[in-house]
């Protein structure tokens, strides 16, 4: 192996209440791809913000090519030549690609010299982006591109990414890994953060994985299964979820020509959305978040009302009925945004069981509310959805997301539904409890319910979908057999090309 | 360095305490007030806060608080709803004086007939009148997106300025040798919101309000329309996702504040103030805000904070005439009041923290 970079030693940082990073040590060397591998609350973007000088650690040290490294913020932690790629953008959508770049750095150049270094990075490191175009035109891929550049403008020694590939469709995940083998080549070392296990092990040839703020290992994750990783981040054995081979049965739901005009200045419109929903069914419908997901389930959950004809539901209209109605004929859905959407985070798990089965779980009496009813049916979502919490009392705002997501999730699904609709089911969740949530959900349809998952993470829906769909700006591609799809089809769908054709 | 750090679960007893400290430190910065205008601060505390319960003319003083604290208590009751769901309805002053327009009106009207009925419709009407009032911002609101703020704040001038035009034109008293006000109410039997019970002070309008707490906790912490107004002030896109009907809660609490505020208003003009004058309205349905947020927009809450908001009332017109301090002094000691209640309110949902100096590596 080849010499230290970048050398942390006895890293400890305290929250109260939690100890985020707990004598976490290792190494990353010159020109190597580390992964950092961790289940959500970790420890990893803690840690990350140490090296980054977001935040200060308690204890320990860090030497950066032998030196003593003390970043007190990220403009020292640049200036030593550490770089970083967040997972959420921060760009200018009214700029152009140039002046984002200018923005971010410390001493930019003159335009025309920028223009020059943006090119020829771009062509360096096969990220080809045009400097003068806007931001607000770009795709997720390209925007991220322009972060990296304003990166590697800096000649950094470590370039730090945050789950880079969240975003993107297979196809720019191949030109990324591309690029940053090219940067490896060049001796530039990446600590590269990431739960997707397939892509660790074929980038990078270190991983340390983290769980609760402490180091279990680091090991050549190209010598581990993806299973081993998985297991490594929870610390236990794994159940992946399996779906029961059930011949679908007939049409439940019926999506024709749904449209919908957005419904903010920065919304997504739906173009003649159409699909049919059997029994049985897990529909995934994929895509990069902002194609059109939020108002979907908005559309079908009731929250915006269509055209009566365009939804039916076993032959019965709905798209002008309100949420309850839908409620009370069996389709129910679980939005993504968990706090202040699915649930009100001051309100306690008692009034938000109350929130969506007032109807079907006969929690009203001719508008009376049935308290000691809904309580024991928070409490019946709690036991079966293992939901850990000190009780039905405890508001929404103090559960962690996981738990929480399980008890929006099992909240509707112990409703019995015909139908019903989830985005982004386990984003932020930690792998145990989504491994649980995708169970349940193939369970549900099992039982002869029709599930549709819009998610962005690929791998769940491969693992859980029996037919696929692609949402592109606002239109849903024919939905095809998840089994006969190959990654590269599902990569052309999602860029859109079957709404070209 | 101290610090706010926000607590997973709200904390029940800091949302008790914070009332009384606020009271407690209200008491002191009240003090400090009076001091400086040069008055003793103890000796204007104990006049504001403990004659008129305790002193010699407490007999007189007691019997005003409810007076005083009656129609405080029934508009914050109804502020209180649309103030839970985010719904600001800032106008009730004029709802209130379109309420007691409209009540003495229907009696006037009929001047001078001789009915049970009358006092009923005056009722009836006081409430019409303040929900139509309402009803002007409720559909401005929904139908065009204009912010209910502006409007009910303006409209309380538009009926001040009718309630000037009707005691100067078309209900003054034409036996009242030209002096501008209506007939005194209290001199019409039919019309006469009087005392239930001789020397107790209390008339139908007290009455109203005690049924107001009871119904509004009920509709609380019971009824669907309650959860989904406490769901709304929450999140309100949650309460959309649970099928909350943003609109219709709109015209539901701008109505029933409107409704309660005229009720309250044609109390008053019935029974304790007793004509249409000039300047009838003394600023309740202002003074109700500070009570609706004192009371922590619970039902009960708001009966006690009204009282003691009545006590303020009083206590400064006491130390008014005994002492000689100013009005505004007293107006800025209830000002104080709202201000510590909303300060000392952050630590129901934060806790303070003495922030650790970072060790360095």
């Amino acid at each position: 192996m080849s010499k230290t970079l970048l050398h942390l030693s006895g890293l400890t940082k305290a929250y109260p209440g939690v100890i985020a990073n707990d004598d976490v040590s290792f190494d990353i060397g010159a020109g190597e791809i580390h992964a950092l591998l961790g289940e959500n609350g970790a420890g990893k973007s803690t840690l990350v913000k140490m090296i980054y000088g977001l935040v200060r650690p308690d204890h320990g040290t860090m030497l950066l090519a032998g030196d003593n490294f003390t970043p007190a913020e990220p403009r020292a932690a640049r200036a030593a030549g550490v770089a970083m790629v967040f997972q959420h953008f921060s760009l200018f959508e009214a700029l152009s690609v140039a002046e984002n770049i200018a923005l971010g750095m410390e001493n930019p150049p003159k335009a025309n010299a920028l223009s020059t270094g943006i090119t020829d990075v771009s062509q360096a490191y096969g990220l080809p982006l045009d400097p003068e175009r806007l931001v607000g035109d770009l795709s997720a891929g390209e925007r991220q591109r322009v972060e990296i550049i304003r990166c590697l403008l800096q000649k950094p020694k470590l370039l730090i990414m945050d789950e880079p590939t969240s975003v993107l469709t297979p196809q720019e995940v191949t030109t990324l890994f591309t690029t940053l083998r090219k940067l490896k080549a060049d001796g530039t070392s990446i600590l590269y953060i990431s739960h997707k296990l397939e892509e660790i092990r074929t980038l990078c040839e270190t991983a340390t994985i983290l769980r609760g703020g402490k180091k279990v290992a680091t090991c050549d994750p190209r010598e581990k299964s993806a299973r081993e990783l998985a297991e490594m981040m929870v610390g236990g054995t794994l159940n992946s979820a399996k779906l029961q081979k059930t011949t679908l049965g007939e049409v439940v739901l019926k999506v024709s020509d749904l449209s919908l005009p957005p419904q903010t200045a920065f919304g997504t419109s739906l173009k003649s959305i159409s699909f049919q929903l059997h029994k049985g069914e897990v529909l995934g419908i994929g895509g990069v978040a902002g194609n059109g997901q939020d108002e979907l389930l908005a559309c079908l959950s009731g929250e915006v009302r269509t055209a009566a004809d365009a939804i039916q539901l076993n032959g019965v209209s709905l798209g002008h009925m309100p949420p309850n109605t839908r409620r009370a004929l069996g389709v129910l859905a679980a939005p993504e945004e968990r706090l202040g959407h699915a649930a009100a985070p001051d309100m306690t798990l008692t009034e938000n069981a109350m929130l969506t089965a007032m109807t079907r779980k006969n929690l009203s009496h001719s508008g009376f509310l049935d308290w000691p009813r809904a309580e024991a049916y928070a409490k019946l979502v709690i036991d079966q959805f293992d939901v850990r919490t000190p009780g039905p009392h405890s508001a929404a705002r103090s559960l962690s997301g996981g738990n929480l997501q399980k008890f929006v999730i099992g909240r509707e699904v112990l409703q019995d539904p015909e139908v019903l609709i989830v985005n982004q089911p386990t984003w932020g969740v930690d792998a145990a409890a989504a491994a649980d949530i995708r169970q349940a959900l193939l369970d549900l349809a099992s039982r002869g319910a029709a599930v549709i998952v819009i998610s962005q993470d690929l791998d769940e829906l491969m693992e859980i979908s029996t037919n696929f769909a692609a949402l592109n700006a606002g239109r849903l591609s024919d939905a095809r057999p998840m089994a006969e799809l190959s990654l590269d089809e599902i990569g052309l769908l999602l860029g859109g090309a079957d709404a070209a054709a | 360095m101290l610090r706010l750090e926000k607590r997973p679960n709200p904390s029940q007893a800091w949302g008790y305490l914070a009332p009384i400290l606020a009271v407690i430190t209200t008491m002191i910065g009240g003090g400090v007030m009076f001091a400086l205008l040069g008055k003793d601060p103890f000796e204007a505390i104990r006049t504001i806060f403990y004659d008129p319960l305790f002193s010699e003319f407490a007999w007189y003083y007691r019997p005003q608080l409810l007076i005083k604290g009656a129609p405080l208590i029934l508009i914050a009751i109804g502020l209180s709803m649309g103030f839970r769901a985010g719904i600001w309805n800032i106008g009730a002053e004029g709802q209130y004086i379109i309420g007691a327009i409209c009540g003495a009106g229907a009696a006037l009207s009929v001047y001078p007939l001789d009915s049970v009925f009358i006092f009923p419709v005056m009722i009836l009407f006081g409430a019409i009148g303040g929900f139509a009032w309402a009803m002007i911002p409720a559909i401005l609101k929904t139908k065009f997106g204009t912010n209910e703020i502006l409007v009910s704040l303006m409209l309380v001038y538009v009926a001040e300025q009718l309630l000037a035009s009707m005691s100067l034109g078309l209900m003054k008293n034409p036996e009242g040798f030209g002096f501008p006000g209506s007939r005194n109410l209290q001199q019409y039997a039919s019309a006469h919101n009087a005392e239930l019970w001789t020397g107790t002070a209390i008339h139908m309008g007290v009455v109203f309000a005690l049924i107001s707490v009871i119904f509004a906790y009920i509709m609380l912490a019971r009824h669907q329309m309650g959860f989904h107004i406490r769901l709304t002030g929450e999140s309100p896109k949650a309460a959309k996702f649970a099928g909350v009907n943003p609109n219709k809660l709109v015209i539901y609490c701008l109505g029933f504040s409107g409704a309660l505020a005229g009720l309250a208003g044609m109390f008053e003009v019935a029974g304790p103030s007793g004509q249409i004058s000039i300047d009838f309205n003394v600023g309740y349905g202002f003074t109700a805000i500070i009570v609706a947020f004192l009371g922590r927009l619970n039902p009960f809450g708001i009966m006690l904070a009204g009282l003691l908001m009545a006590l303020t009332y009083i206590g400064g017109e006491i130390a008014q005439s005994s002492l000689g301090l100013p009005s505004a002094a007293i107006q800025a000691l209830q000002g104080m009041l709202l201000f510590f209640l909303l300060a000392l309110d952050m630590l129901t949902n934060f806790k303070i923290k003495l922030a650790k100096a970072e060790v360095r590596i």
